[in-house]
């Protein structure tokens, strides 16, 4: 890039942050409880609740660092933002970050004692850690396509940052029996809508002959050792009762969720066991109430001015398409609705990005996104928006002189996989690792150019926690341990036929895979569906095929992949192979440990 | 900067003789890092000090290109044959480009002079004085990079690493805030505190001059670091059960 460009690219318009999430107090009161908790002057759990409330979470074996998660609602990030939490994570982390699925930013390891200075950087560029981690209202996600997806009917974006201020501090949300979640997304194919506790896709109905803005609003899902595809709850919710719905719905959890067993305490439990119609008329009935006696005091405020876009198109060109480019335009490019306008998106390897990138990251938004910013996608990835068709080679050009420029981002070859044993508690194996290395072999064998594959996805979690959500991957693993007599070694049970969308199912348990033993099996499901597919088919609609008993010819259901695959899953004995014991990213023999996990704090 | 370039104050270039050659602060001698460390004894120091023409009244300012910490080891080491009126510019020599403020290639002449030697063995540690320390209250400071502590550390040191120290323009925060820091830590002003790193006290240099910076008075520098202390087989902490590594996107 020339300097000529740089300049003309970088106008003075910049965006700036809308909303200030943050607030330096709570900063400088997190510090003052540190201290108190190291002097012995607050119980460890009350100090836990506090630290958790603040977005910090303790890390695997040690509550002396944490991971802190920042908010980011809707997934927008602003580039001064990107800046400083490149330096965040480079002071007081391990100059690293990282996106979750649910468009958090996650710093690791950072010393209990400087999560205030972590905080008070934050609030320097408007962000918040507050509730992200808790028994309360977590990130308001999002699509990260809302405003471009050629399917949408409106964008959702300035309801979910509304609902995001509606509940950010508010009393009703500081105690609930379990977290939380809500995902607006932008229509039936994108976004999460069916698996959270509220999932919401704008709709439009015709009323008295005005057509008029709204939801379909899905009450109850969420993934988790025990997981609930949602269920809807009216045809169509108008975006006045928007507001009057989601208080009904937290308001009704927090008297009626169990607050007893941390195991079952999720909304999905809740509806599971009074039953949906039960719950349905609880909330109808609590929104007549709420509507009646709080209409007057509350009301969502719906930013709806329209975004005035950026120019920045850039005149000099280059003179050619930079090497691996097409490759990059098949898989991680999309069409917006706009015409002339595309969405890039960017693969990271389980959402790990480095400081450097991420500065690199700040100066590509503000030169070629025209709305001036990135959001955090819903599969630990970064997205550009409103960068001019025009304006690509030279986007992937940038991206490529700091390895952000894989390949593979909108295929199968983009894997998700949870902290795993990196940072989490809770975790049974390198879930983290697996999906990098998973990742990695399929770029290597250029599966991302396979269009059979391209719809299917894979999801690892390093327990059944579902935090990689594995039970909506066409393909899906999550960890465990596994023994051969007295030797212990990493195991995943893989699920198969989970997705998300309209047609929103869990996966169905298929068998165990060991650890070393989940790439070659995902190689021969491969083997296995090229030879079974039938013209045109895709593996994530062979495998449905398959598990709803209409497989075909020889593999006619999930009973025979399973005999397919049986060989390749043996356990060997230590002595035949070593390394078939250590889970990834180890060199010493594996032990299944787990501390006490915070989720349920 | 005018201050910087009276003649009658030495300024110590500790960056590589090549990239002191394309440039450097007028009249800055050039004394790098290796040329230190190739031999560190008291002697051979003072004699570096007298051929630079450093007497014991001298002021010397000390300045390099990696956020301070090389400039650090040297002025820390100044001061321990004594001599005491040593500074560290408050900037790398990329910032002082960068602003804009007067370079030159040429070579100053030298004119050899005494000094004295006066050993301060109160801001030296070494290995076996650690673990005693400790036990009396002294606070370990571990200033190399997060990851590398969790892998292995001095047991009980706690970790302070060097990127906390420095900011965008200067080697070193402003007090205030690395005062804010070392509170969070409950650090009084009057503990004794040893720094180290991993093998030659350049981050824990910068480790010590932060901490000195803000009114610690008792500060050591454990020179030799954690290298010498693995390579004695003495006892050593870490963060087990943890794939941390693999958290890296590098």
């Amino acid at each position: 890039m020339s300097k000529t460009s740089l300049s003309q690219s970088k106008p003075d318009n910049l965006p700036k942050p809308k909303i200030n999430w943050a607030k330096v107090e709570e900063a400088e009161r997190f510090a003052e409880m540190v201290k108190l908790f190291r002097q012995g002057k607050i119980n460890r759990d009350d100090f836990r609740r506090f630290r958790l409330q603040n977005g910090a979470y303790g890390s695997r074996m040690t509550d002396d660092y944490s991971m802190i998660r920042i908010k980011i609602p809707a997934g927008e990030v602003y580039p001064e933002q990107l800046e400083k939490i490149a330096e965040l994570s480079e002071s007081f982390s391990i100059g690293n970050a990282h996106v979750s699925t649910r468009q958090n930013f996650q710093l690791h390891w950072v010393a209990l004692e400087d999560v205030s200075e972590v905080m008070r950087g934050l609030s320097e560029v408007g962000l918040t850690s507050r509730e992200a981690c808790g028994n309360s209202i977590r990130n308001v996600m999002c699509s990260p396509l809302a405003g471009i997806c050629p399917d949408e009917i409106f964008d959702p974006t300035p309801y979910a940052i509304a609902t995001a201020r509606f509940l950010l501090r508010n009393p009703m949300n500081q105690s609930l029996p379990r977290k939380f979640k809500i995902n607006f997304t932008c229509c039936e194919k994108h976004g999460m809508a069916r698996i959270a506790d509220i999932g919401l896709i704008p709709y439009k109905v015709e009323v008295n002959g005005k057509l008029q803005n709204g939801f379909k609003i899905f009450l109850g899902g969420g993934l988790g050792a025990q997981s609930f595809v949602a269920h809807q709850l009216e045809e169509f919710t108008p975006e006045e009762d928007l507001l009057y719905t989601i208080i009904s719905v937290v308001r009704v959890y927090d008297r009626m969720g169990n607050r007893e067993n941390m195991a079952r305490n999720r909304m999905r439990y809740l509806v599971n066991e009074i039953g949906w119609e039960k719950f349905q008329n609880i909330v109808l009935k609590e929104r007549a109430v709420v509507r009646a006696t709080q209409s007057v005091v509350i009301k969502l405020e719906v930013d709806k001015t329209p975004e005035v876009l950026r120019k920045v198109s850039i005149s000099s060109e280059l003179p050619s398409h930079p090497q691996g480019f097409s490759r990059w335009i098949k898989s991680n490019v999309m069409k917006q609705k706009q015409p002339g306008y595309s969405v890039a998106f960017l693969t990271l390897e389980s959402g790990d990005v480095t400081a450097n990138q991420l500065r690199v990251i700040a100066d590509l938004a503000r030169d070629f996104s025209a709305e001036g910013r990135i959001r955090n996608g819903f599969a630990q990835d970064i997205v550009f928006r409103w960068v001019r068709d025009e304006d690509l080679p030279k986007l992937y050009a940038g991206l490529l002189e700091v390895g952000l420029a894989n390949p593979g981002s909108l295929t199968m070859a983009s894997v998700i996989g949870c902290s795993g044993t990196t940072s989490c508690n809770l975790a049974l194996t390198n879930s983290h690792r697996l999906a990098k290395e998973v990742q990695r072999k399929f770029l290597e064998l250029k599966l991302d150019e396979d269009d059979d594959l391209r719809s299917s996805t894979i999801k690892i979690s390093g327990c059944p926690n579902s935090c990689g959500q594995h039970e909506i991957a066409t393909i899906g693993f999550y960890g465990g341990g596994g023994r051969l007599g007295k030797d212990m070694y990493p195991l995943y049970t893989m699920q198969l036929g989970g997705r998300a969308d309209e047609k929103a199912m869990l996966g169905l348990t298929c068998m165990k895979v060991p650890a070393k033993r989940v790439m070659p099996t995902i190689l021969k499901i491969v083997e296995i569906f090229k030879s079974e597919k039938r013209d045109g088919e895709t593996l994530d609609s062979w495998v449905h095929r398959v598990i709803d008993g209409n497989g075909g010819p020889n593999v006619k259901s999930l009973n025979d992949i399973k005999e397919s695959l049986k060989s390749a899953v043996v356990a060997p004995t230590i002595d035949q192979d070593k390394d078939f014991y250590v889970d990834y990213g180890n060199d010493g023999s594996y032990h299944a440990r787990t501390g006490r996990g915070e989720c349920a704090a | 900067m005018q201050i910087l370039l009276d003649q009658s104050i030495k300024v110590l270039d500790i960056r590589k003789e090549e990239d002191y050659k394309q440039g450097h602060i007028p009249e800055a001698i050039n004394f790098p890092l290796s040329n230190l460390l190739a031999d560190d004894s008291p002697d051979k120091v003072l004699q570096y000090t007298q051929s630079f023409g450093i007497e014991d009244e001298t002021s010397v300012v000390v300045y390099d290109d990696t956020f301070g910490a090389l400039a650090s080891r040297v002025a820390w080491t100044l001061q321990y044959i004594g001599h005491e009126d040593v500074s560290l510019l408050d900037i790398t020599y990329g910032a002082w480009r960068r602003l804009g403020l007067e370079t030159s290639i040429e070579m100053p002449s030298l004119n050899k002079k005494t000094h004295s030697l006066k050993l301060q063995p109160q801001i030296l540690a070494a290995a076996d004085y650690l673990m005693p320390a400790k036990e009396k209250g002294a606070v370990l400071v571990d200033n190399r990079e997060r990851l590398n502590f969790l892998e292995h550390h001095i047991p009980g040191a706690i970790n302070i690493p060097y990127r906390m120290l420095g900011s965008h323009q200067n080697i070193l925060r402003p007090k205030e805030e690395l005062k804010r820091l070392i509170q969070n830590r409950n650090i009084s002003t009057g503990s004794e505190v040893i720094t180290y790193c991993g093998s030659v006290g350049t981050l824990s240099g910068l480790g010590y001059y932060a901490l000195k910076s803000i009114g610690l008075d008792n500060v050591k520098l454990y020179v030799r670091s954690f290298k010498e202390w693995k390579s004695l087989d003495k006892p050593i902490e870490k963060q087990s059960d943890a794939n941390y590594w693999d958290l890296s996107a590098e």
